[in-house]
């Protein structure tokens, strides 16, 4: 999201210039390109630390990033985003931000309506939403697709889903921008982001209790703990803003990288087209080679990683993303093969916090990609625009410029 | 070639429903979507491959393969 109005506010970090003892995910030439930084780091150790965001560690390998994933005795799922604040803990998002004992209802609570056979119910909507946004564009001869596609299949989906207007998407964009990216450097926008967020919700809440309806909010509400208790208004509203904020850079960042690839490789998008059959594969490769989401932890007892000592008082930055590079545990762990067949990749994490919407995601990402191949087959990046990528705790395409039919 | 069995350790399984996927003769998924080995977990013959591919593919490592 490359909102150059909001991000002249931003403080500016120094340039790193040692990114083994200094690292800062946040660095436009981490942003720009994270990979070759990636293999340094792992070269020099399985785990490094940096003085930045008040003393922050990076696992940079497969094994250490599942070594912390699985250990929830040390390190605490509380803080899930690496920032330069640590603001006191208000609003909690359950079940991302549980550790257990109070993980595993909160997450039984959310699964069923997200497992494959209930994506199988919405995927015709999805891909309807796909085919009315390429209506949009396809006579144009090309269109921003992170602008015009990638975001909007996600929002519609997600805004689709929880039975609220898939209109109000501007808005859901513009909260998530505050609390993924300005907010990693400002509580002010973080704190603002939450606030807007959650009187939005409030507002749905209130309108179901009077007249409940089947969609997802109504089902939270209705839902009942293990104990037989009712869910607090509190623990729906952070599942919902978990689940708005979990639902929509993470897979618009999913499907805009995929779309970059094949509109760099057109060996990959013909190979594709001619042979449909290879889609699954491909889909969980493009998630390996270009998983979107770093999540984080906050290390709470002393313990060893890999036989790196960590401290107890500092955040770690939990890249999947980089153990999916890992060459000690996927062979040409740098190429895009799109049939791969051994592919264990962790862009979902890996332990009890499994991303609850893995499901949706592979969905809307299929949909969306079989789509457009359908529509447009051939595509390439306009060498006159610029691919920007977002920055921090998810990664993906927020402009991507590409041609097709004539101007192909 | 050797009869295969498969299971799924409810310890590990995360839900990620990759075997259900790739296999899906092979695994069921419950209500949570976890994912359950199908009957008794004997792989009928011709599926002895996917068996394979759900167990390598398994970023948990919840599904073990035996040889009977």
């Amino acid at each position: 999201m490359s909102d150059s109005a909001s991000a002249r506010f931003l403080p500016e970090h120094p340039p790193v210039k040692d990114w083994i003892h200094d690292f800062d995910h946040t660095d436009p030439v981490w942003t720009e390109d994270p990979f070759p930084i990636w293999e340094e780091l792992r070269a020099a150790s399985p785990v490094v630390h940096t003085n930045r965001f008040l003393g922050c560690y990076m696992p940079t390998t497969y094994q250490a990033v599942k070594e912390i994933a699985y250990d929830t005795e040390h390190f605490s799922s509380r803080r899930v985003i690496v920032r330069d604040v640590r603001p006191e803990i208000t609003a909690r998002a359950p079940p991302i931000t549980s550790d257990p004992p109070e993980h595993k209802p909160a997450k039984q609570v959310l699964l069923p309506p997200f497992t494959p056979d209930a994506m199988k119910k919405l995927e015709p909507r999805v891909r309807a939403i796909c085919n009315e946004l390429i209506d949009e564009f396809i006579d144009d001869g090309g269109c921003d697709a992170a602008a015009r596609y990638t975001k909007n299949v996600p929002v519609r989906a997600i805004a689709h889903m929880l039975g609220i207007p898939e209109q109000d998407g501007d808005l859901f964009i513009k909260w998530i921008h505050g609390i993924l990216e300005l907010g990693i450097k400002s509580e002010d926008a973080l704190m603002n982001a939450v606030r807007e967020m959650t009187g939005y919700f409030m507002v749905h809440l209130e309108e179901r209790k009077k007249a409940p309806g089947d969609d997802l909010i109504s089902k939270l509400m209705q839902a009942k703990l293990p104990n037989g208790a009712p869910l607090s208004d509190e623990h729906v509203l952070g599942s919902l803003r978990l689940l708005l904020i979990a639902g929509i850079d993470t897979t618009w960042s999913a499907i805009g990288s995929s779309l970059w690839h094949l509109a760099r490789t057109p060996a990959d998008r013909e190979r594709l087209v001619a042979e449909p059959e290879l889609m699954p594969s491909a889909i969980e490769e493009f998630l390996r080679a270009f998983s979107p989401v770093t999540m984080a932890r906050e290390v709470m007892k002393e313990t060893t990683v890999s036989g790196c000592p960590v401290k107890s008082g500092n955040m770690v930055l939990l890249s999947f993303p980089a153990a999916n590079r890992d060459p000690a545990m996927f062979p040409d762990a740098d190429k895009v093969v799109i049939d791969r067949k051994e592919n264990r990749h962790a862009a979902f994490g890996l332990g009890i916090h499994r991303c609850v919407g893995s499901n949706l995601a592979r969905m809307e990402m299929t949909v969306a990609i079989e789509e457009w191949l359908k529509r447009i087959p051939d595509f390439r990046l306009d060498p006159a625009g610029k691919v920007t990528w977002s920055e921090g705790t998810v990664r993906g395409p927020r402009q991507l410029p590409v041609l097709f039919g004539k101007k192909a | 070639m050797a009869k295969l069995r498969i299971r799924v350790d409810q310890d590990k399984c995360q839900g990620h429903a990759r075997c259900k996927s790739l296999a899906p003769e092979l695994f069921e998924l419950d209500e949570y979507g976890n994912a359950h080995e199908a009957g008794d977990g004997s792989v009928p013959e011709g599926l002895e491959d996917k068996a394979w591919l759900a167990q390598t593919n398994c970023p948990e490592i919840a599904i073990e393969v035996t040889e009977e």
